[in-house]
């Protein structure tokens, strides 16, 4: 199975996004790397809104990853709850 | 010529400040948040005991029958540092603005029936002085409290009661076209008028409590539970069907804050009684008192305004119980 990833700026937004995603996706591997965070993912990644939310403490919308994102790889499947990214191989 | 642009990833030797890394763990990343809040309230070293109150340090946990191991299990879930809470504010303060906007320029008001305005000049402007007294009360809360989560938390309720009191009196100006003898007016409504007196003496009694902690059940926790109900929905749903509609789109910055303030308040309550049976005891009896208080002081102005008040009291009375007991106290 392919890998995706997602790089998002190494700001403050970033931080709840990247515990989100560690809480939700236990295969997921952070990597620090200069002014940006990536994670990459065997076949799939999620972020909840749910739970981002409760690491912001405040209703988060997944339109808001567009403000940190740099890049991904993987199929978008986005919804108002959801920012999934997958490979259908 | 080509260029060989290098990059050198420079790993930073820690990820916060000491005192933060303690809390969380070593090598985790803090949020603003916790980097703002913790460990910021001073502990040691205050020399002279202040000449206003010399009973007590300068700041001292003693200052409240509540006891708490560690004051910093009072996170707010909000997570109000500077920049989120006035964030959080700005987009608020930007809709409540296009409401008003919205009022004025489809002349919402000159349709408003005369009764209802004056229902709301004399029974709703005058808590513009109700405000007030919770600014001032949690500033109070904010100087006399212990640990920065809580503290800070305070001192952003304060300011925004400032802004409610703010509000009320720009809805009042604007029924009257800016003549300010309506804001005399109301406050001497809420000097004189019979109705109002009840819960001017209640807010004037919480004024002198020594417990900051009962304080902030007087205020934050009780009195409030009653009075933003009963006016900022209750009431305002009676006006929309007596052609009073511009009031609730005016109001609608207060009627969020408050559902948004219920989470922090609850987290308070609900830290501080699963703390020790001694708390909760406390908690409990503070509650039940003030709840009886709030209900006799708030009544003769469901009566003046309210078309069914005794049963929207007992609603409201009922809903606060259910909220304080899932939040762990048993009333």
């Amino acid at each position: 199975m392919s890998k995706v990833f997602l790089a998002l700026q190494a700001v403050e937004e970033t931080r709840a996004i990247i515990e989100a995603i560690k809480e939700d996706n236990e295969h997921a591997v952070v990597e620090q790397q200069p002014a940006m965070t990536r994670v990459t993912a065997e076949g799939k990644l999620v972020v909840n809104a749910q739970t981002v939310s409760r690491y912001v403490g405040r209703d988060w919308d997944p339109q808001e990853i567009q403000l940190v994102l740099i890049s991904l790889a993987g199929n978008v499947d986005e919804d108002y709850d959801h920012f999934t990214l997958y490979w259908e191989n | 010529m080509s260029l060989d642009i290098k990059s050198v990833n420079i790993k930073p030797k820690r990820e916060t400040f000491g005192h933060v890394a303690r809390r969380i763990g070593e090598g985790k990343m803090a949020s603003r948040y916790e980097e703002a809040v913790l460990d910021v309230q001073a502990t040691a070293n205050f020399h002279y005991r202040p000449l206003a109150n010399p009973e007590f340090e300068l700041y001292d946990v003693k200052k409240t029958a509540i006891v708490m191991e560690d004051w910093y299990k009072f996170m707010d879930p909000r997570q109000y540092h500077y920049s989120s809470y006035v964030i959080a504010r700005a987009k608020q303060q930007e809709v409540a603005e296009q409401n008003f906007v919205f009022v004025e320029k489809r002349n919402m008001l000159e349709t408003m029936p005369e009764e209802v305005k004056d229902l709301i000049l004399n029974y709703v402007l005058p808590l513009r002085h109700y405000e007030w007294g919770a600014n001032m009360n949690n500033l109070h809360l904010c100087a006399e409290g212990y640990g920065a989560a809580i503290t800070s938390a305070f001192m952003f309720h304060a300011e925004d009661r400032l802004g409610i009191a703010q509000y009320l009196t720009r809805i009042g100006l604007l029924l009257s076209e800016n003549d300010a003898v309506i804001l005399s007016n109301a406050k001497q409504m809420w000097m004189d008028n019979g109705a109002w007196q009840p819960l001017r003496k209640a807010m004037e009694d919480t004024f002198v409590l020594k417990d900051w902690f009962e304080l902030h059940i007087a205020q934050n926790v009780v009195l409030d539970a009653f009075i933003h109900p009963l006016y900022f929905n209750i009431l305002e749903q009676e006006l929309n069907s007596k052609g009073g509609s511009a009031q609730a789109m005016m109001t609608e910055f207060i009627t969020s804050w408050n559902e948004e303030c219920a989470r922090w308040i609850d987290m308070t309550v609900k830290v501080a009684s699963s703390e020790s049976e001694e708390n909760k005891e406390l908690l409990n009896t503070w509650c039940k008192k003030y709840i009886d208080i709030a209900y006799l002081a708030v009544m003769p102005l469901a009566q003046k305004v309210l078309d069914n008040p005794e049963e929207s009291m007992d609603e409201i009375k009922d809903a606060l119980v259910t909220r304080l007991n899932k939040n762990g106290l048993n009333l």
